[in-house]
């Protein structure tokens, strides 16, 4: 169970008593929700999104949905982007909002940066500090993380910038990662989301191209052995101290890969809550997703991605602490399908980020 | 465990308690959402992202968002020097004189304007039409004899609507304006490609595109063509070659849609005479106030020969019942009340400058690509150097703050690679200059990525280079060569 009541912020706060029965966490309404002397409607709830990431379009969809939602929920709500205007709306007492929800994709908004400034304004925001985001963030000091210090599988995978391949001669280290990890091989930015720069590679003779793809995304490029098995995510909501684990949320693509269409186009997947894995299967995904969502010391929401191996091992690939929010995005998806209203949820964890500051 | 309101998580003590699909959510007083537990592990349900992907009709097929157009929702951003869109520069139209004349239009006409009009549109706007096609030498046409459309879109929609069957084929410039190739294929109509050279549409190559193409027994429908200042490659179709054109088209009995936006925006103020003006009877004209007026007006209009402006007619009524008769009426005032040529004339003075200026910021960032220097329209179609896909190299110009159309888009087939589009009608000359800069700045990275994968040679494909200015002299012979390897349908 997880009970241990966030006090202060930036400290890790809920730990998770072992227990024989994995996937326990749950989310429950708390005696103080009920006494809770929050008026909605006097209450600013700023969505910042959009920014100048390549995922812009998905954040601005993600913002205007959540916000549409707490708007429904009576609360008072605003939107800004990332740009020269936000600091003085920020500090402007008539703007000034009570609490910030970061709604960003991309840098800017998952590697810390508006959060550590989001900091320096002294303004409670809901998500992930900007250490753990810029943990989070790395893909492969996430899957570091995980593994040395949650003990999770991860499927294997070397990292490496464009300079190595130019110090070292592209065409020898091309050499050396196929002779060293062989093929199939997944090749995306180290640092980014919707599987963008991402390609799959089935032989030698297509890293290059790929490489290029991704290089065109960012400077360093993670290369991961492909993991045969099922594509899930576990979404974890963080509410007044006690972590609720969603059920495990499994994407079948029409086509073959989960790439940028399949992900922004509805038609091209179906999802299935929980995933078509055997109960142990899916408490084991669940545990892994709590276990790291707590490594990585995250908090208030975050959405961790496997594969589930033919051995029913969850391998993770990246943790996200701003998880898309569209109407076809993967975790309000789970979180409907396990019975939630969002507009509820999305409130209840709101109001779970200003009673912890109002306890500060 | 409890199951009770505001009571702790007993946590671990049952299973299942992680949200379950069968449960039902339960809410608390102040809407705090808690889950359902239910003991047994519940069975997976589907959730069909799109409960109708196997609905749709097969032209909904290639309707999907893609990358490269989530990429381009950063260009809005006004730090980044967006080289991608058409939009014309509307800065200097006389905003707030025209407001007064609106308003006295409404509380004199508000009851017109806002009630159903004709089909055909608005009389007194197809009157108007007239005076501005005379200016390209089309003369002998009445205001009956023109159909208002929603926009030069809903124009190309209607005529291929009630031209084309699934499979029937239409020739077009090669690259194509990418607004058409969406028409076309929601059509399901195949587009054969003629190939062009810095004098426009080669005839040659039109003449042997629908032999080509009727010896593969396909019908060739319409030939689509936008013969000033074209949209993307920036050529306009020599005054002589125009009759050639339209003479292989009455030879093999091929209609020509003439699509003309950007005719009345030559730099120096020169034109050049419709197709329609040498031609009235089989040439489809269209034209729109979106490029020298207001594109958020949406309003275009269509000269079609009598039998084929009936059906555009009975179109236009299925399609959208009429045209907006505000649009209309606000294009009217605007025409009756100022001096609109001496606005296009203006316009076309900034445009001038515009295009001298990336011109010249072509010539200093990235002499090593090349580029026909139009003389009109808004558009530079610039090619890169072998090796660089521009489809591939956009995300490292949008982080640089720099945004294009990739070339690829103008084609169906994949081609374009090695071409890009710059639209120099939007930014000012200054911002031209900087984003100039900043691609020159991308362009370099990538070649030095592409240089160290060594992949430059393996990606040469030099079929799409035939409006550069280096290559683009072909002798007939030379052209009519390069179309029967070329002339693929899509």
């Amino acid at each position: 169970m997880m009970t241990n009541a966030r006090k202060t912020y930036g400290k890790h706060r809920a730990t998770r008593q072992e227990t024989t029965t994995p996937a326990s966490a749950s989310h429950k309404p708390t005696h103080a929700a009920h006494k809770s002397s929050i008026d909605r409607s006097t209450t600013k709830v700023l969505i910042v999104c959009g920014g100048f990431s390549h995922e812009r379009d998905v954040s601005l969809q993600s913002g205007h949905r959540v916000g549409g939602f707490l708007e429904e929920a009576g609360w008072n709500v605003a939107f800004h982007d990332i740009d020269g205007g936000l600091l003085p709306y920020l500090s402007d007492p008539d703007t000034r909002p009570d609490i910030v929800w970061p709604l960003l994709h991309g840098a800017i908004g998952e590697d810390g940066s508006i959060r550590d400034v989001l900091e320096m304004e002294r303004l409670p925001y809901i998500g992930s500090r900007a250490k753990a985001s810029r943990t989070a963030w790395s893909k492969p000091i996430a899957k570091n993380v995980v593994r040395k210090l949650a003990g999770l599988n991860t499927p294997y995978s070397v990292t490496l910038p464009e300079s190595m391949f130019r110090e070292l001669g592209a065409e020898r280290v091309v050499q050396l990662v196929d002779d060293s990890l062989g093929m199939p091989l997944f090749v995306k930015p180290t640092m980014g989301g919707s599987a963008m720069g991402c390609s799959q590679v089935n032989s030698a003779k297509e890293l290059p191209h790929a490489l290029i793809d991704c290089f065109a995304y960012g400077d360093v490029a993670m290369l991961e052995r492909v993991v045969e098995g099922t594509e899930i995510s576990v979404s974890i909501f963080d509410i007044d101290g006690e972590l609720l684990v969603l059920p495990p949320l499994e994407v079948a693509v029409h086509s073959d890969n989960y790439d940028y269409e399949a992900r922004v186009n509805p038609e091209a997947s179906d999802f299935y809550v929980p995933a078509r894995l055997d109960a142990p299967v899916l408490a084991a995904a669940q545990d892994a997703a709590l276990k790291a969502h707590q490594t990585l010391g995250l908090r208030d929401i975050s959405r961790t991605d496997f594969i589930v191996d033919e051995d029913g091992v969850p391998q993770f690939l990246e943790s996200n602490v701003a998880p898309g929010m569209t109407d076809t995005s993967q975790l309000p998806q789970a979180a409907t399908a396990a019975g939630y209203d969002l507009g509820d949820l999305y409130s209840a964890l709101v109001e779970s980020v200003l009673r912890e500051k109002r306890a500060d | 465990m409890s199951t009770g309101e505001g009571t702790t998580v007993n946590g671990g003590s049952k299973s299942g308690r992680t949200g379950g699909a069968t449960s039902e959510k339960a809410v608390g007083p102040h809407g705090t959402a808690k889950p359902v537990r239910s003991t047994d592990q519940p069975k997976p349900r589907i959730i069909k992202n799109d409960p109708w992907y196997d609905s749709y009709a097969s032209r909904a097929d290639a309707m999907k968002s893609s990358e490269i157009r989530a990429l381009f929702s950063v260009a809005s951003r006004p730090d980044v020097v967006s080289l991608a869109g058409g939009m014309p520069y509307l800065e200097r139209m006389p905003f707030d004189r025209l407001s007064e004349l609106i308003a006295k239009m409404m509380r004199d006409e508000g009851d017109k304007a806002w009630q159903y009009g004709s089909a055909q549109g608005d009389p007194h706007l197809r009157e108007d039409v007239l005076q501005i096609m005379e200016l390209e030498g089309i003369k002998d046409v009445q205001a009956d004899d023109v159909v208002i459309s929603n926009g030069s879109q809903n124009a190309l929609d209607l005529i291929t609507r009630i031209m084309c069957d699934p499979g029937d084929v239409v020739i077009a410039e090669a690259p194509n304006y990418v607004g058409a190739l969406g028409v076309f294929r929601s059509f399901q109509v195949q587009v054969a490609n003629a190939e062009t050279d810095e004098d426009g549409l080669i005839p040659e190559s039109f003449e042997e595109t629908i032999k080509s193409q009727r010896a593969a027994g396909r019908k060739v429908k319409f030939l689509y063509t936008v013969p000033n200042f074209h949209n993307p490659a920036g050529v306009t179709m020599s005054v002589e070659r125009r009759p050639r054109i339209l003479e292989i088209a009455r030879k093999y009995h091929v209609l020509v849609v003439e699509d003309n936006p950007y005719g009345l925006l030559g730099f120096d103020g020169q034109t050049y005479p419709a197709l329609k003006s040498m031609d009235s009877q089989n040439v489809v004209y269209l034209s729109s106030f979106s490029k020298i007026i207001a594109p958020g007006m949406r309003i275009a209009w269509i000269v079609a020969p009598a039998g084929i402006r009936q059906k555009l007619i009975l179109a236009n009524e299925a399609s959208i019942l009429c045209p907006p008769n505000m649009s209309q009426m606000t294009i009217t005032t605007y025409l009756d009340n100022f001096d609109w040529k001496a606005q296009i004339s203006d316009y076309r003075g900034m445009y001038k400058e515009r295009c001298n200026a990336m011109d010249a910021a072509l010539k200093e960032y990235l002499p090593y690509c090349s580029w026909n220097k139009p003389k009109g329209g808004f558009y530079i179609w610039l090619r890169i150097p072998d090796g660089l896909n521009s489809k591939e190299m956009l995300p490292r110009a949008i982080t640089a703050k720099v945004a294009y159309v990739a070339g690829t888009g103008f084609y169906l087939n994949g081609e374009g690679t090695h071409h890009m589009r710059l639209s120099f009608c939007y930014p000012t000359p200054e911002r031209i200059h900087e984003g100039i800069r900043r691609l020159a700045g991308v362009m370099d990275a990538e070649r030095e990525t592409v240089e160290l994968f060594g992949t430059a040679s393996s990606r040469i494909d030099d079929s799409d280079d035939r409006t550069d200015k280096n290559v683009a002299k072909r002798t007939a012979p030379a052209a009519k060569n390069a179309t029967s390897k070329r002339n693929h349908t899509v």
